[in-house]
């Protein structure tokens, strides 16, 4: 009967518990992959309908609200369900309704019994609607809508095997549309809403005849188009009431909580408290596993030098390849942690809360108030942050989110401030108490939010102009998060990082490494590594930029040590030491640096370095993008160099303009 | 009257769902067709957006989002 392997797409309403679904029916069996040409994520695995046929192919769509789609997300959905390009159209839809909120759940699987595809009703949420006190009559249910319904409990894995039963059933019926009403024959979304542009339902002489019909039967004002959206609820009102006996309010345990996270006051608080959590964490907690990667790829590093002949190979494993794996597997802890707290956040309904409070402050930038948190991740780590983006569904607000999210003053640029004010204003303190240190650091993040708020801006007014889309979002109702959401959050975020983001930083690494080491200097002396590096590419490069950077206030040094910062931002200190020759240990607070920095001196014995310098330095690394981490996360998210190549020019400009107004003005001011 | 200005906590019927754009579209499918009640819960802390309840759920939306719906209070 079944000789082909069957393809079943699961699709719902976002939080309808649809993600909780696919992983109990497939568990670990499960694949992470992009619809073509667009940055989807399209989610695969396998489910054993039964013990005698093969695995059935399981696909986990994006959440939809309706097939008239509005977002990509929800485009992508309804293509695969209508089988208009893509992949082919699925033998089976699993139609996963709420239980708790069954009529506005109902209103997509209404639309999908018209398209004539076979389909299952999977009514989640079934524990819950009990515990509320509604009763639903599920056969009575399934026999009005024409659909196998089959009450389900992911959690708890219960009603799982009825839902295989029932989509074999299905599976060798012929395929039938089931119109719920005349009006609802028009089914506008087949010719009104084109992918990739909302337009309303064209109406021809036909159709309005009918519409017309439908609306005057109702006796109503509204617009002809809105006559078949008006007519479904109505005949989803008429069956539920028949099904359902409900008993009164049903949001009570979220009204409590609610009472306390969008509280006026308390709110705000509440907010600021969890992210300054999960912030802490990012910061302090990924320490203790980021270093432990560090000095175990260090160890590995020396060890590999002491046991290896000296050589152009030795140098590749030594200096390219492992610290090049090494700065992959560093951002793993971070990403863990932060994704960690996402996906609790938003199993847990409290990142809808969030963009509920943010909105209205993040909209005067032009942004939506989901912006808000994959932004403040930013200043741990912009790579997680801009993973976080996928949150917010307009791909234009998203990817203007990506691109200031690089302005948050990160993790990495620490150990440079450090440095800086370490070398150049460290004791010194401002109306006796304030150390002038932490001022300027506070400036820095300060500077860097400022621009943020005018790039996001002015982005939002030219490149990525667009009507701003509504904000109208659920507010689905707090429920624990399911631990097994968050071990496959976590398993499928990190290893589409390794996989995507980790083979372009790799690459880039033994890049950049091989732009220091050749061509080689003949001198044999290990201790020769500032010759070395003088003499590179990178140094000659140094060399050439020098007439550029000079306005700044840099000399040819710093310019090695801004090049090999675009691998990562402190790398910066670790190419200062070897040209410098301090030796390759060069930490922050180290002194020798920190003297081999008071010390240089320019041909005409004038110093390299003044506090001007620094901080110039300091702002020329606020606003550019040296990170190739980040960029090569965002050519993954967005599928394209563009946006990233856009991301690291602008970024440059900006800081290049930024460093020569602090430097030209502030001599001209009279500092040095 | 409009949504916006409806007292919180206070029953509503819609009557009218005014423009043609995406906004009125996913209003509808969302479940605010006329006819429907509803409540305006709360606002956020800065005033805007509003949490509206409708169908046993909670929906969020902006102030200039609200009032393109018309309502009238349920007055028995």
């Amino acid at each position: 009967m079944l000789d082909k392997q069957l393809t079943i797409a699961v699709a719902g309403n976002p939080n309808a518990g649809k993600t909780s679904l696919f992983n109990a029916l497939t568990g670990l069996r499960q694949k992470v992959a992009n619809y073509p040409g667009v940055t989807v994520e399209r989610k695969e695995g396998l489910w054993s309908l039964s013990p005698d046929t093969s695995p059935a192919r399981i696909i986990d769509l994006p959440g939809l609200y309706s097939l008239e789609a509005t977002s990509l997300d929800e485009q992508i959905a309804r293509d695969v369900l209508l089988g208009q390009g893509l992949m082919e159209k699925p033998d089976v839809v699993v139609v996963v309704v709420d239980a708790t909120s069954l009529v506005r759940n109902l209103y997509l699987a209404t639309q999908l019994m018209e398209t004539g595809c076979r389909m299952v009703i999977a009514l989640t949420m079934f524990d819950l609607a009990e515990r509320n006190l509604t009763k639903i009559d599920v056969e009575k249910l399934s026999a009005a809508l024409g659909v196998p319904v089959v009450p389900v409990v992911a959690r708890q894995e219960r009603g799982i095997k009825r839902l295989a039963a029932a989509v074999l059933q299905v599976a060798s019926r012929t395929p039938e549309s089931r119109p719920a009403s005349a009006a609802l024959l028009l089914r506008p979304w087949q010719s009104g809403f084109e992918p990739g542009h909302f337009k309303v339902v064209p109406i021809t002489n036909k159709r309005e005849e009918k519409l017309h019909s439908a609306a005057e039967s109702r006796n109503s004002s509204s617009p002809t188009w809105q006559a078949p959206l008006i007519e479904r609820y109505g005949w989803i009102e008429k069956i539920v009431a028949e099904a359902v006996v409900d008993a009164g309010n049903k949001l009570r345990a979220t009204e409590r909580i609610d009472a306390l996270a969008t509280h006026k006051v308390l709110g705000p608080l509440i907010l600021f408290l969890v992210m300054l959590f999960v912030f802490q964490t990012i910061f302090s907690w990924a320490n203790l596993p980021m270093n432990l990667i560090d000095s175990v790829f260090n160890a590995f590093a020396d060890f590999v030098r002491a046991h290896l002949p000296a050589g152009l190979l030795t140098d590749l494993i030594v200096n390219g390849i492992i610290p090049g794996v090494g700065g992959v597997l560093i951002f793993v802890p971070q990403i863990m942690l932060l994704f960690f707290f996402i996906t609790i956040l938003e199993d847990s309904g409290y990142m809808a809360r969030a963009a509920f409070l943010m909105d209205r402050l993040m909209r005067s930038v032009g942004l939506h108030g989901k912006a808000f948190v994959p932004l403040l991740s930013s200043f741990a780590c912009a790579v997680p942050g801009i993973m976080a983006t996928r949150t917010i569904e307009n791909p234009k607000d998203r990817i203007a989110t990506m691109m200031i999210a690089p302005f948050m003053s990160c993790s990495a640029r620490l150990p440079v401030y450090t440095l800086m004010i370490a070398a150049f204003f460290s004791g010194q303190n401002v109306f006796g108490f304030i150390s002038l240190g932490a001022l300027i650091i506070l400036g820095m993040y300060l500077l860097g939010i400022m621009v943020a708020v005018i790039v996001s801006w002015l982005l939002k007014h030219t490149l990525l102009k667009a009507p701003s889309p509504p904000f109208v979002m659920e507010l689905p109702p707090y429920r624990l998060p399911n631990p097994s959401n968050v071990g496959h959050a976590l398993l499928s975020r990190i290893g589409v990082f390794l996989k995507r983001a980790g083979t372009v930083i790799l690459a880039i690494s033994i890049l950049l490494w091989a732009l220091v080491a050749f061509p080689r200097t003949t001198l044999p002396s290990v201790s020769n590594s500032a010759a070395q590096v003088e003499n590179s590419y990178a140094g000659q490069a140094g060399r050439i930029i020098e007439p550029l950077i000079r306005p700044l206030g840099f000399d040819w040094k710093i310019g090695i040590g801004l090049i090999s910062s675009f691998a990562a931002r402190e790398t910066v200190i670790s190419t200062l030491s070897i040209v410098y020759n301090v030796g390759e240990e060069g930490r922050p607070g180290s002194n020798s640096l920190v003297a081999a920095i008071h010390n240089a001196k320019r041909q005409d014995g004038s110093p390299v370095w003044t506090p001007l310098v620094a901080l110039s330095l300091m702002v020329f690394f606020v606003l550019a993008c040296q990170c190739m981490s980040t960029l090569a996360v965002v050519r993954r998210e967005t599928n394209s160099w563009r946006w990233p190549l856009f991301m690291v020019s602008y970024m440059l400009v900006l800081a290049y303009v930024a460093s020569l107004i602090t430097f030209q003005g502030g001599r001209l001011l009279g500092f040095s | 009257m409009t949504l916006d200005a409806t007292p919180y906590g206070t029953e509503a019927r819609v009557v009218a769902i005014s423009g043609d754009g995406a906004v009125a579209l996913r209003l509808m499918q969302m479940g605010v067709v006329p006819g429907v009640s509803l409540s305006v819960v709360k606002s956020a802390p800065l005033g805007d957006p509003i949490q509206v309840r409708l169908r046993d759920y909670d929906l969020a939306m902006r102030r200039v989002e609200a009032q393109t719906i018309t309502v009238a209070l349920d007055n028995d």
